[in-house]
This record gives C-alpha cells, structure tokens and sequence, in this order.
C-alpha cells in the first residue's frame, strides 16, 4: 500500500528495561521480585489478582515491599546512562496507591536522587514521604537471596550518609522501578526515514524545537523524543500536529469528512425511561463503594428501566454498548455514576447523539471525586451516599429535557498574551496555519526571560535563536505586535472575544476581536532574601551569574572557588514546589566555568540532583570535572557569613558533608543561588480577567493535568510556557506548539456550538418587573416594555442563573437546572 | 456513621467552575471528609435560589453549604457576590422563624482548594453535629410534599 503524506508523526513508543536473569537483582529467578510494570499490573482491576495486592509466591497480601530506583537508567554498566524521568513518580504512585489497598503496608523505596519535577509533583512526594508506614531511603542496593520457606527476599543496602554500616532487610515483595529504553527495532524505521538517533537510540530533534526531527516534515512526539511523563508526552503530541497542520495548511480539511449523527429522537410525551450505569473505573470506585449493590439499588427507583455495570463506562466498548442499549431498550434519559461531569459528560453526551438522543438527556452521578476516593475508609458510607447521589441523578434525569446548541461563527484570530519564547512560538505557529494573531507584552522589548539566558545546557545559543524568532513575529504580516500593553477588560467566550489593550507610554486603548487566547505570561526569578543575597555583592542568582559569565567580567576570571547552593526559594514550605530547571542551569554554569577557567573549584550544594533524561550525562560530565557536589537536608541549610580576617572580608560557606557527618567550610569568591522561578505578580489580574484558575503555586491551572494539559476549563482559552509551570525553553517551546495547536482546533471552525443551558422566561405569567435584566451579567435580558415580559437573547446568556435566582415570581427558568429540577434533587435525598 | 450518634445531612450547592472542580481535587488527591454531604451542582452559586435553602431545610436537612469562587474570581462576574447578598438576608430570615443561623455556611473555594473543600466539610460537618438535628419542621412530618418554584 502506498500512502502519499505532506508530512508525518513519529511516536513510536519505548521499551521497558528488561533486567538480565543474571542480574544482581534476582529478577525470574526470586519469584517474589517482580517489575513495576508487573506491579502496575498487580495493582490493576483487570490485572492478575483482580486488583488485590498479592504476591505471586504464594498469592498472599504482601506486608512489605520494597522499590528499587533507577534499574537500568543512570547505570553505566548497562550503557544507559540517561535517566528515565519517570520513574521516582510512579513508584510514588505506587507506594500511596497500594497503601490505599492495605494502610498497614510498610513502603521502603531504595532511591538516589528523587527527581519529583514535574508540576504538582513535589507536593505528591512529600506526601507519600510523610505517609505513616513509608520510607525513602537514598542508597546503594543489592538484592541478597531468597529465603527458602518464606521466599522472602533479603535486600542489603548502604544508606549514602553518615551510615555506613552494611544494612539488611527482609521483604515480602520487591518492585524494580524499571527504565524506559528506545524500541529494539528503531534503528531500522530511522534508517528508512533517514532521521537522526541519539547514542541511546531515542530521536535526534532539533534542541530548541523538539518537535522538529533532523528531516523537515518528520515531526517527533512522545518517549521516542526522550524519557518524559504523559503531560509532557501528550503536550508534545499536540505540538507535533501543529507543526504538521503549519506546513499543511493550505490543504487544512481537505481530507475530512465530517460525523454525521443520525436523526435526533423525538421524546416529547413519552415517560421517562431512565437507564443507569454505573463505572467500577477498575477499582477506584469498585474499591470504595459496592456496586453491585448501588446497580441493585438503581433498579428499584421508579422510571428506572435498565442498570448496569461497566469496568470502565467511558472505554470505546462501554460507550458502543451504550450506544445499542439505548436504541434496544428505548431509553430516553441517561445516568452514567462515574467520575465527575467536568471531565466525562462531553464523552457520554457523545454517546448519546450517535444513539438519537438529545445530548441534554444525560445526567452525570458523581461517585468518584466526589465518593468512593474521599470516603475510602468506609465502604457501607460511601456505598449509602452513592446510592443517595444515583437516586438524586434520576430524579433529576426525569425531568430534564431536551435542549437546543445555537451554532454562532467564529472570528479566526487569536490573542497571545506574552511576548516570551513560548507566546512567540505560539504566535509564529498559528500565523504560519493562516491566522491572524495579536501577541501582547507587558515590557517594551520581545523576548521574555530568555534574554537573560545565553547558551543551553546542551550548548544551543540563546540570544541568536531568540533574535530569529523576534525577526521572524514582527515579519510576518498575520502578526501584530503590541508592546508596552495591558489588558484592562475581557468580554465575550470562544470564538468571540473582545478584550481592551492599553499599549505604549501612552497609553492607547485598542480594542481586539479574537477568537481564541493563549495564556503565556511567563514567570520571574525569585529574590531571595537568605544567604546575603543583596547584602554582598558577591552573593548572586544564577541568571546574574550567566550574565557576567558572558560579558567575561574579570571576578568571573579570577574567580577560584564558587559555591552554588541549589533550592533557594524552592522546596519549602512558602513555595513547596520544584523549579526543574536550575539543577540543569547550575551544572551548565559550572561547566561553562570550568572551562573558563579549568582550576577552578566549584562547590554544587543539592538536595537532589534533578537532571533528568538525557541532561543526566551533564551531570555525570561535571562529576567527571570535578565539580564537588554537596548534598544538604532542608533542616541543615548551608550558612553564608562573611568574616573578617587580615584586614579582608571572606565569604564563608559552610554545610555538613552528609558521609562523613562533619562540617564542611568553604571560603569561596563567589556564591552562586539556584533561586526558584515565581509566578508574576500579574498572574492574579490575568485570571480574574479571563476567569481562569491559578492553583496554589499561582501558576495558570489546567483542566485536566494528563488529559488536557494546555486547556482551561473554559473553551477557547488556553495556555503555554512558565505560566503553566518551571520548564526549559525546549519544553515551554514544545508546550507553545501545543497550545498553537489547541487553539487551532477552534479556529479551523467556521461556527463553535455554544452551551445549551440558557434561560428562558415564561411569558404568560412575567410581569415585566425587570429584576432578571438587573441581575444578567452579560446584558442577554431586556424587558419588552410594550409587552411587559422579560426577552432573553440566547446567544448572549452565559446559564449562569443568577436571573433564575432573582426572579420573583419564578418564571425564568435556567435550562438544566430549574428549579423543580433541583428542588426533585432535594427531595429525592430525603426519600 | 453509627446509630447511636446523631450524624447529620448536609446538603452542598457548589458552583461548577470553582468549588464543585475544588471537591474533585479533593477527590483525586484522595483527601478523606465525612461523607454526610451530598452535593447539588449550579453553574454559578448566583443559581442558588433562597428556595433551595429554604426547601433543604424544610425538607429536614440539617445544615446546608453554598461555595462559589473566590471574590473577584466568579466565572460570571458578579454571581458570587449576588450569592453571598442572598445568603445573607436567607439566612436573617430563616433564624426569624427559628433556624440556627450556624446551619447555613457559605465559603469559597477555588479549584485549586481540593485541601480547603475537605476541610470546610469537616468543619461544616462538625458545626452542625454540635448543635444537634433541625427539628423545627419535624411536626410537618418528614418533609414538604409540595414542589414548584415559586
């Protein structure tokens, strides 16, 4: 078969590390040792067990297991220097979800450094850390035999501290946290692609456009790329279908054909027939709440005709089924009891269109969320109040009804908030797909913190990539750029935006029509206040390190010992998030110092080293170079003073050297701050405006962290960069064709459907009072003064329902959620 | 909840775009509450009309919570505020006709808030147990028949 293509994607996947039989670790020969995908598998509802944690020896509940970190990543011996970037957080996952399983389970994880990176990750980990019954232990390990009756497995560990006595210990279970490798047959797809392969056998991409392999049209995504988690796996695959849909944009929706739904079923004057389905979701809910008892209760509620239950409701197989049980049992009204309506009604009110139905004829029961995962310990509870929430879901399924989507069109430009890499990149991609777009920066010049940064860790050049793209924005004649701009007002939803702009000293107001928005306002380097920064002059943040690195200042020459304290403002408890770049940024300026000046001594004070994937090399070549790398606890910071002694001031560091137990004190010249990248200040305004949530950190919130990782919630906004969270330029780039991408989809449309749930007033009993066109938010009621009634504009209203609120006499009624609907809610909860 | 301790029902009116994605947090960081809240969702909590609260009780409910987003933050502009201004005078009535004022809580939370959603619950949760079960309609039977919305 031969296919001719403009342009192709390449995500091919990995390979899980298979650990040899003769390995240290006893894997295949020690029965109870087993993978951590095994695990997976073993935690899994369709896994081995049905989801009970057992152990393969003897199928008994497992009272202590052990993780084992980095097998077959970070090791030499096997060649894979690299390290796999997943895997200190899904053993973390493990360790709290088979502790959700058996709270009496004693968790040991054998790590080196914990690379909890990513957004939300460090607070994930502290909390399995201060989990009763979990410890980590930073180690050396191996596995030491098994023991004859039990087959038990005895680990010998040497714990990287003060300790340095051999330890032993008895497990019931050992997981082997397992690297990700290139696919076996790589090399042979790259050869017929005529592509670049890394020495590991991943894809060579362009360093600052990942997406971009070293042949034009082949565009990467995934693991090929790099070790990298689903967030980033599922920004990159968006990203790769923008750059696919710039270099094909002349031929966009030539190619599709559009879904046709057949005829939707007309069920006025019939009586409900409600169908209920309730989702074990494996077993996070099937572990919390007895569902076959909630299926037997759903049975006896009146209307109900049909109750079932599904592994998983929302997989292709549950929604077919769903499909054919409504044409065969004639159902007129849905109930999915699953996970919450903010991520899954869309899927299920598809359903319902390809069976005939009215999209509006679903009604979602929240037992997940809002149940089984926050009543764990109670299971008769949990399986009471999801009966009470599958009770009040049907009561109020009786009553709904059908709802009309007005189509409205689409203004085909998009705004850009930020004017940093990630904003031009999402900028240059959608004006390179044909639409118009207004890139917004608050300072006077392009270029966002970038260009305070000079060269990558990997040795790209900064500033001259950054100057192509600047070139390249204000070239391009779909682009206009405003500097020196504020948004002051945000009007309209997707498709239709209005947004004012005050832009230049002096302070011109502009008003943009746009489509769509893209989020990407960056973030700043935080001013420490601790370790003399700001006191001495000496005492500098990274960035301003790289700063006087490039303008060759002669401290910078002469300068023969540096410290560089990593963490500062990061991982604590103001801001207990990590900023992933600066483990990366302090190895780049060491290296860089050092081949500056080779004598140099470099001091690198950690708390773990988070180079993941492949900068991992980095930080093996610094070891190699003799940098010095010092590991402190956040309750044992290094102490910065400055001493006076022979008439000088000396810069005095000191930290507990954590193998030797002693006190280490370091004279230096300079002092070096891996300080923690903050959201701006600004950050707060642009969500209110845009209505948008931040989450705790203050970065922007997504709507989904795995599934719709550049999305809000509310369509048609989206965001990319350091507003999302700390990332290299690579990834903020990658994550800004995301964005472009998402975008996209929105403005390809020639109309978006606008929400069914509208107002709407019943005319023959509205006095006209005027109440409702008081409290509208959106100017979508006016009063017909010769008539005296209440009008709505159903392309204006928002379904807040605050008119229905208001209304004295209650004759608005909110679509969806009127008031004896939810009043039937109420009462049902008590029957 | 044990028969012999009185363990009181609660009903939760959460916005969608704010407190009702703050109790899914809670969900998914798997943060464990009482589990005597059942939860209605509105779009906005300027949905939640004095009826409902009054009906909740009425109904026998013991406390009732309204939680729409942080001032400010409302995905429609200004429905928080209306809810809080009708909370406000709900709840002067209602303690004129003899319900405790402490059974009617109003907080925001963002979507961001899955730790403060928990933790009003139980505070929620808490507040009610102590002051005992709404009795005030218990000579009305166990609940209004009647429906409508006006």
């Amino acid at each position: 078969m031969e296919i001719e293509v403009g342009s192709i994607i390449l995500a091919p996947g990995y390979e899980i590390f298979q650990p040899q039989i003769q390995s240290e670790y006893g894997y295949k020969r020690f029965s109870n040792v087993v993978t951590s995908l095994e695990f997976e598998r073993i935690l899994s509802a369709s896994g081995p067990y049905r989801g009970e944690v057992k152990r393969p020896s003897d199928r008994k509940t497992p009272k202590r297991i052990a993780w084992i970190q980095c097998i077959g990543s970070r090791d030499t011996a096997v060649g894979n220097t690299y390290c796999s970037s997943v895997c200190c957080m899904y053993a973390t996952k493990q360790v709290i979800l088979a502790k959700d399983h058996d709270s009496e389970l004693e968790a040991t994880i054998f790590h080196n450094d914990i690379r909890a990176f990513g957004k939300g990750f460090e607070r994930y980990y502290e909390r399995a850390k201060n989990t009763p019954g979990v410890r980590y232990i930073w180690s050396k390990v191996s596995i030491l035999r098994e023991l004859p009756g039990t087959k038990n497995v005895v680990i010998r560990f040497r714990r990287n501290s003060t300790d340095t006595e051999l330890s032993e210990e008895e497990f019931d279970l050992v997981v082997l946290s397992v690297g990700l490798t290139s696919s076996a047959n790589i090399r042979e797809l790259a050869d017929k692609l005529s592509i670049e392969l890394n020495q590991y056998g991943f894809c060579n991409s362009y360093p600052l456009s990942p997406i971009e392999t070293s042949r034009a049209g082949i565009y990467v995504s995934g693991v090929f790329h790099a070790p990298k988690d689903i967030p980033d796996s599922v920004t990159m695959a968006s990203g790769a279908a923008s750059l696919s849909a710039q270099l094909l944009s002349e031929r966009r929706g030539t190619l599709v054909t559009e879904k046709e739904y057949p005829p939707e079923r007309d069920v006025t004057g019939e009586s409900p027939r409600v169908g209920v389905f309730v989702c074990r979701c494996g077993t996070n809910i099937a572990r919390g709440v007895d569902v076959p008892r909630v299926i037997r209760y759903a049975r006896s509620l009146d209307n109900v005709v049909h109750a079932e239950e599904n592994i998983f409701s929302c997989s292709i197989d549950a929604t077919t089924q769903l499909c054919e049980t409504i044409k065969e049992k004639g159902l007129n009204r849905v109930v999915v009891a699953a996970c919450t309506p903010r991520t899954h009604e869309p899927v299920f009110q598809e359903t319902l269109r390809e069976a005939g139905l009215n999209p509006y004829l679903f009604e979602m029961a929240n037992i997940r969320e809002q149940c089984s995962l926050v009543h764990a310990k109670d299971k008769m509870a949990a399986t009471r109040k999801a009966q009470d929430i599958v009770r009040m879901a049907v009561a109020k399924a009786r009553l709904i009804k059908p709802l009309k989507q007005l189509s409205m069109g689409v203004n085909r430009s998009a705004l850009v908030i930020g004017g940093g890499v990630s904003g031009m990149v999402s900028t240059l991609s959608l004006a390179e797909q044909g639409f118009e777009t207004h890139l917004v920066e608050r300072s006077e010049a392009l270029g966002g913190i970038a260009r305070r940064i000079h060269h990558t860790l990997e040795g790209e050049d900064i500033q001259t990539y950054l100057q192509d793209l600047i070139t390249r924005v204000y070239k391009n004649p779909a682009i206009q750029v405003y500097t020196e701009a504020s948004i002051t007002e945000v009007a309209g939803y997707v498709g239709n935006f209005t947004t004012k702009v005050t832009v230049g000293a002096e302070k011109i107001v502009k008003e943009i029509a746009h489509g769509v928005t893209i989020i990407a306002a960056g973030a700043e380097e935080f001013k420490p206040t601790e370790y003399l920064y700001g006191k001495d002059s000496r005492v500098l943040t990274l960035l301003e390190l790289e700063a006087e690195m490039t303008s060759g200042s002669e401290r910078i020459t002469q300068c023969n010992t540096l410290v560089i304290i990593q963490c500062v403002g990061s991982r604590d408890s103001e801001r207990p998030y990590c900023s992933r770049v600066c483990c990366g940024q302090a190895i780049k300026n060491a290296l860089k110092l050092k081949e500056i000046n080779p004598e140099i001594e470099i001091y690198l004070l950690y708390r773990d080293m988070r180079t993941y994937a492949f900068k991992e090399d980095y930080y093996q070549k610094a070891a190699e170079q003799e940098v010095k790398f010092i590991r402190y606890d956040i309750d044992d910071k290094p102490e910065v003073e400055v001493i006076q002694e022979k008439g000088q001031a000396i810069l005095r560091v000191s930290v507990t050297e954590p193998i030797l137990g002693q006190r280490l004190v370091i004279d230096t010249d300079m002092l070096a701050l891996g300080v923690a990248i903050v959201p701006p200040t600004d950050n707060k305004e642009l969500s209110q405006l845009f209505k948008v949530p931040l989450n705790e950190d203050g970065f922007f919130l997504e709507a989904h962290m795995k599934l719709r990782p550049v999305d809000f919630a509310t369509d048609g906004i989206f965001m990319c960069g350091l507003a999302h969270s700390p990332k290299f330029i690579d990834e903020s780039s990658a994550q800004a064709q995301a964005a472009a991408s998402r975008a996209a989809t929105t403005l390809a449309k020639d109309f978006v459907t606008a929400e069914g749930i509208v107002c709407s007033v019943n005319e023959n009993i509205c006095s006209g009072c005027g109440v409702c066109e008081l409290v509208c938010p959106y100017k979508a009621i006016q009063v017909d003064k010769e008539r005296k009634v209440a009008k709505v504009n159903e392309a204006l209203c928002k379904g807040c329902g605050s008119c229905g609120a208001a209304c004295p006499s209650g004759v608005i009624s909110m679509n969806h959620f009127k008031d004896e609907q939810i009043l039937a809610q109420i009462e049902a909860l008590m029957a | 909840m044990s028969p012999d301790k009185f363990e009181p029902l609660i009903v939760g009116f959460l916005c969608n775009w704010c407190s009702y994605a703050g109790a899914d947090l809670a969900g998914t960081a798997r943060i464990q509450y009482p589990s005597n809240i059942r939860i209605i969702r509105v779009m906005c909590s300027g949905r939640v009309d004095p009826l409902f609260i009054t009906k909740v009780l009425r109904t026998g409910f013991d406390g009732v919570l309204v939680s729409g987003c942080h001032p400010g933050e409302c995905h429609y502009q200004t429905g928080n505020y209306r809810a809080r201004r009708r909370l406000a005078i709900t709840k002067k009535f209602l303690e004129y006709i003899g319900i405790e004022p402490q059974r009617i809580q109003a907080s925001w939370i963002s979507a961001s808030e899955g730790a403060k959603f928990a933790e009003v619950v139980n505070e929620v949760t808490q507040g009610v147990r102590e002051i005992g079960p709404n009795k005030l309609f218990a000579e009305e039977g166990n609940g209004i028949k009647t429906t409508g919305g006006s």
